[in-house]
């Protein structure tokens, strides 16, 4: 299996739900507890394994507002476990998540240097490093309704921008996602071959109702028209 | 969704998740006003995991970011912890507080109570928030027979209620919601973030994946118009001048539903046309009082509510008594299809090019005419006659806050709602659909109760729909008797009052003077009030003898608000967690258009210190005032406590808070005698009911005779008749010949008000340049070039309560958002500390420049600064140092004129707060005023209990983790994965 996230850029409004579904889920879960610093303080800020950022295309009035989701691709080739000098980072075979052995890991940031999406984050209170696991304390919970055996930030996302599975199957509903929609990873210069696809928006004009020329504008004496219109029979 | 294979699953997955110590509870979300149904694990009692309930009809298992940051609102430091007075000796808004005990706080309120309640009960003004116990609130109001009471729709979005309301007997959101299975053509005005806050996000979601279009008119390009499939950046304030451009268009072309007017609506209704004689603008009726229709085939004027008669929709027609009448039809097109509302004049006034209106025009007469639904049902109407199908016209609209936030909002939510009925869109499949209780008549037939009399209750709701000038709250001189001027000549159909005008009312004793202001979860002292920094000194405005101006405030709250710092008492309420609450059908319920539905709150926890549900407090309070409702013939409690109330108090036979699981054995859904295990059955079901009515009842509910006579069985409706929606708006008349002095009856005693009156209340939609841009421009100030209005974050809207350490720490600096194109030539840079200046005032603020702003606006994020010392935030945090109010700009009244009484800030109609004809100018900041925000905010101390001092770190988890190890021989061969 090479199971991650299809992202879908088309329906993403940048609400942050996925964002803080996975702080709350796993503040308390295998990667607890994701440090809050200065909580309350002139420059709060803590540990996120999952950040949307958004940024605009092109120029007004055609400009578009585009809400990105990152979190790790759980890449096929991740130069996080490449360069980290203890073993502590990890990829799994048999699913391909790219995991952080806590015990093993000294903090030394390497990973996150390495990472070119920003998915690796240093809690200083722990000293150890925080990223994504796919919520690997849901997945396999045979404890928990089937429907429930998702990453918290999918189980959230009110826009159904999110969707988990296995990659490798072509039969996967993310398979055919990203096959259907045209999803594409990030970065692929990068030479990681991030297993997370994005889904591009669908084309604005693929939905446009091929209206009928609108009749000529600013006809004239329309009021004195509407006396004239031949008042149709309908019943009551 | 898919999940991993249960074959892939391993025998031996490690158990991570420790789950001794869990329990799983449903309850209802509070973090906004969406009522999201949510799952909540609990791990030795402190909360592990808030997640959405799957079966809930509001969310369907989702959840947004800030009900997914429940958690750290439950333990906000911000928490109030007991009952609080301010010291004796010390100044109000001072912040020297002291302890007391809930008897000692409940002994000195009902004291004060009794006595206003015995002298003049008006005298006690009660407002309330963000909460949605209005049901509860407002009987408790007119039990005590104040009819100083309302709650926040006043400064929110009562445009947009009460236009629905007068239009189509229902209205957006709580009444009704786009078909989102159905739709194929969705238009969203004015809407960054709403109440609806998930179930918008899976609507457009599911618009999209069935191909349909979305349409966002709004000035901004954030929120759900980051994924519109077209922009149309409006200047602000001019929604209602599009909507009639494109009623222009749809009329000029011939492309309206000329069925749907003449069977639902009261488009052929016959409209006197007596200019400047009494009666003219009304609709012809009988000695009976039918309204009247001409008859093509008869030839006559008919009783226009019999069934196949063939109504002319179009045409002047003579009256039995010679009086000449129009069709309302034929008045609505001769307005809408004058030069003035033509697309290029609309150009010239949205900012939007005559083509593009042109065309979207187009497209929404294609998509509800050439690509018409059919659901097939057998259903029967109103008559009696047998359908086969529904037809749909799959185009749907909502608008909220951008269009409603203006003094024109009105008119132009008024024009939206004509806009659907143009297309026959209103109740069918793929349109616009009410979610039961409504749609009720139009308007719902309650009126304001304006009669007090000491120690007596209302006769009804405080609150109502006028029809007639009869129908206001105003003295035998004309004057207003309620305290925020509500149903008053100067806001007529103010139907959720005006809170907003309250404390500047009350301060100045205009109308009169009050001894005691009551609020529960408002926060009037910031960004809930008008001109926050005037608001902050009315409070503490002493008279000649040196008594406040406003004798007592009363404030309830879970958390440290910039009001708590002003009020006389603190009450200190339970977070939702902690409490029982009701999402009554009384109140607004959180139904569908398939059926209604209810929803519940229960304590999951304990609360924390010394603290009580206001709801607990009502109930108390009402039995240890004798109020009628809440006390037994001999004086004693008549209940409990609250959800003892809530199980066995009546409205009506039958009829109660909650509508699920009634009667004796719990199997009489909606009306049925009390259950005494009737929040056991709702626990017992995920905190909800959920009613859901026959396919052949979920359509056209107006003119269905199942719905009707289901409708009417239950209580939601008087009688089982047709709901005839109103393109005309005949009430509006009767005031409008008031102000022309042409009424039979009240007439508004003041020249001023008599012109707006005759102005503003027209029957038919129309547009003008809100008020107070107009006199700002026709008193020559200097140039204020742009448009200033606020957005609602989605991370935010409605969770401004705790400061939540989460959520800020996405959003805890607001910016001033400029069109970077128009920054740049003015010689801004991204990053600028930038003067913000109206009429009213300036603040300085921080400027980012962007391409999502059309060019004439800047906007900011709306709630986002804080008063330093508050929210259990330190004082150097960035809301209290770099954020700012956009309200310290904004006056509470229009700029005064010679010879004139004030004017409230607000739509001469309703009386909505008009937050968004704000216009400004800006320009840089000195060099030495670069980095911080104007107003400087004087820090305030936290009462007892709260802390606000540094906390470096916050460490939350209700377990240990349980740590993902590598194995050896994993380490050793790398995984095998290279």
């Amino acid at each position: 299996m090479r199971l991650g996230l299809v992202i879908d850029l088309d329906t993403c409004v940048g609400c942050h739900a996925c964002a803080v579904a996975c702080k709350q889920w796993n503040t308390s879960g295998t990667l607890g507890p994701l440090s809050d610093y200065e909580p309350y303080g002139a420059a709060p800020s803590g540990v996120w394994v999952n950040r949307v950022r958004s940024y605009e295309q092109g120029q007004y009035p055609h400009s578009k507002t585009v809400n990105l989701p990152l979190s790790c691709m759980h890449c096929d080739r991740p130069p996080c476990v490449d360069v980290c000098p203890t073993g502590a980072s990890y990829k799994r075979e048999a699913d391909g998540v790219v995991l952080v052995d806590d015990a093993k890991c000294m903090g030394c940031n390497y990973c996150a240097w390495a990472c070119p999406y920003g998915a690796r984050e240093l809690d200083t209170a722990s000293g150890t490093m925080k990223k994504c696991t796919l919520c690997i304390d849901r997945i396999y919970d045979t404890r928990l309704p089937e429907a429930e055996r998702q990453p918290a930030c999918v189980l959230a996302c009110p826009a159904n921008a999110r969707h988990f599975g296995d990659l490798d199957d072509p039969d996967s509903e993310v398979s055919r996602l990203v096959r259907e929609r045209r999803g594409y990873p990030l970065l692929p210069e990068m030479g990681c071959e991030p297993v997370n696809h994005y889904l591009p928006p669908r084309p604005a004009a693929a939905s446009r109702p091929p209206a009928a020329a609108p009749a000529e504008a600013g006809g004239q004496g329309r009021a004195a028209a509407v006396q004239e219109w031949a008042n149709r029979i309908v019943r009551r | 969704m898919s999940a991993v294979p249960e074959s892939e699953i391993p025998a031996d997955v490690p158990e991570l998740e420790p789950r001794e110590g869990q329990q799983v509870r449903y309850t209802t979300c509070y973090m906004c006003a969406c009522r999201c149904g949510i799952k909540v694990t609990l791990e030795n009692g402190r909360v592990r995991f808030i997640q959405g309930n799957p079966d809930h009809p509001v969310n369907r298992g989702v959840l947004c970011a800030k009900g997914n940051a429940g958690i750290m609102k439950q333990y906000s430091r911000a928490k109030l912890r007991a009952p609080l007075r301010r010291k004796p000796g010390s100044e109000r808004g001072a912040g020297e507080f002291e302890e007391i005990s809930w008897e000692e706080a409940l002994d000195e309120l009902t004291e004060r109570l009794r006595r206003i309640r015995a002298e003049d009960p008006k005298k006690l003004a009660y407002f309330t928030g963000r909460d949605q116990m209005q049901a509860l609130t407002g009987l408790w109001a007119s039990q005590f027979g104040t009819i100083n009471w309302a709650a926040h729709g006043g400064f929110c979005s009562v445009n947009m209620a009460t236009a629905g309301l007068y239009t189509l007997g229902h209205a957006f959101w709580e009444f009704g919601d786009p078909d989102w299975e159905r739709t194929r053509y969705f238009v969203l005005w004015g809407t960054a973030e709403d109440h609806a806050s998930n179930p918008f996000k899976r609507g457009i979601d599911q618009v999209k994946r069935n191909g349909g279009r979305f349409v966002a008119v709004n000035p901004v390009r954030t929120g759900y118009q980051a994924v519109a499939d077209e922009w149309v950046p409006i200047r602000p304030g001019t929604d209602g001048m599009l909507a009639m451009a494109l009623g222009h268009c749809l009329l000029r072309d011939g492309q309206f539903d000329w069925a749907y007017l003449v069977r639902y609506t009261n488009a052929p209704q016959l409209v006197v046309q007596t200019p400047g004689e009494p009666g003219d603008g009304l609709i012809l009726r009988d000695e009976d009082g039918a309204p009247l229709v001409w008859d093509l085939e008869q030839e006559a004027c008919v009783d226009g509510r019999q069934a196949e008669i063939a109504p002319a929709l179009f045409g002047a027609y003579t009256a039995p008594d010679g009086r000449p009448v129009k069709t309302a039809m034929t008045l609505l097109a001769e307005r809408y299809l004058d030069a003035a509302y033509a697309p290029e004049r609309a150009a010239e006034v949205c900012g939007i090019p005559a083509a593009d209106i042109e065309r979207l025009a187009a497209e929404l007469a294609h998509v509800a005419f050439e690509e018409a639904i059919e659901v097939p049902c057998e259903w029967t109407d109103w008559a009696g006659r047998k359908h086969d199908r529904f037809i749909g016209r799959p185009v749907s609209m909502h608008a909220m806050r951008g269009v409603s936030a203006h003094s024109n909002g009105f008119q132009a939510a008024r024009a939206i709602h004509t806009l659907q009925l143009l297309l026959g869109s209103v109740e069918v499949p793929g349109g616009h659909r009410a979610k039961p209780p409504y749609p009720r008549p139009v308007p719902p037939p309650a009126r304001p109760a304006r009669e007090t009399a000491p120690d007596t209750p209302l006769g009804g709701s405080p609150l109502g729909f006028p029809v007639a000038p009869e129908d206001l709250v105003v003295d035998a001189a004309g004057e207003p008797l309620r305290i925020d001027k509500a149903f008053s000549w100067q806001a007529p159909l103010s139907a959720h009052g005006k809170m907003h005008t309250v404390i500047t009312n009350a301060v100045a004793g205009d109308p009169y003077p009050i001894d005691t202001l009551m609020l529960f979860m408002a926060n009037m002292a910031w960004n809930s009030a008008m001109n926050t920094a005037q608001i902050q000194e009315l409070l503490c405005a002493k008279d000649e003898q040196g008594a406040y101006r406003l004798p007592y405030l009363v404030v309830s709250d879970a958390f440290h608000s910039e009001t708590v710092q002003f009020a006389d008492l603190v009450l200190p309420d339970t977070t939702y967690l902690e409490r029982y609450d009701c999402i009554s059908m009384l109140d607004r319920p959180i139904s569908e258009p398939d059926g209604p539905a209810d929803a519940i709150r229960q304590p999951i926890l304990e609360p924390e210190g010394d603290v009580r549900p206001w709801q607990e407090v009502m109930i108390e309070l009402g039995a240890r005032l004798g109020l009628p409702a809440f006390t037994n013939d001999d004086g004693s409690p008549r209940y409990a406590g609250y959800n003892d109330f809530i199980v066995h108090y009546e409205r009506a036979p039958g009829i109660g808070f909650l509508a699920g699981w009634r009667g004796a054995d719990g199997d009489k859904p909606l009306r049925g005698e009390p259950n005494p295990q009737q929040w056991q059955r709702y626990i017992d079901n995920g905190a909800f009911f959920k009613y859901e009515l026959p396919l052949s009842q979920q359509f056209y509910k107006f003119a269905n005779k199942g719905y009707l006579e289901w409708a009417h069985e239950v209580g939601f409706i008087g009688a089982a008749e047709p709901i005839v929606m109103a393109l005309y708006a005949e009430p509006l008349q009767r005031f409008r010949l008031a102000g022309q002095g042409l009424y039979d009856g009240p007439a508004p005693p003041d020249a001023t008000d008599a012109e707006r009156i005759a102005a503003y209340c027209d029957p038919l939609p129309l547009f003008y340049q809100p008020l107070e841009e107009r006199r700002i421009e026709a008193d020559g100030h200097p140039a204020y070039p742009f448009h200033a209005v606020t957005q609602r974050p989605m991370t935010m809207y409605h969770a401004w309560d705790s400061q939540n350490a989460w959520l800020r720490q996405i959003l805890a600096q607001n910016h001033l958002y400029m069109n970077r194109a128009r920054g740049e030539a003015l010689g801004l840079a991204d990053g600028d500390w930038v003067w913000v200046e109206s009429h009213n005032g300036r603040i300085r603020a921080q400027l980012r420049l962007m391409e999502g702003t059309q060019a004439d606006t800047v906007w900011s994020w709306n709630g986002m600064g804080k008063q330093a010392g508050i929210w259990g935030l330190e004082p150097g945090a960035p809301e209290a140092t770099r954020g700012f109010l956009v309200n310290h700009l904004i006056d509470d009244r229009l700029p005064a004129r010679e010879g004139e009484k004030p004017l409230s800030n607000s739509d001469p109609v309703t009386g909505q707060a008009a937050w968004y004809d704000l216009r400004v100018r800006v320009y840089k900041a000195a060099p030495e005023e670069q980095g911080s925000a104007y107003p400087p905010s004087p820090t305030f101390r936290p009462p007892p209990g709260v802390e606000n001092g540094p906390l470096a770190l916050l460490r939350y988890a209700t377990h240990r983790a349980r740590e993902l190890r590598r194995s050896l021989r994993d380490t050793l061969t790398r995984g095998g994965w290279q």
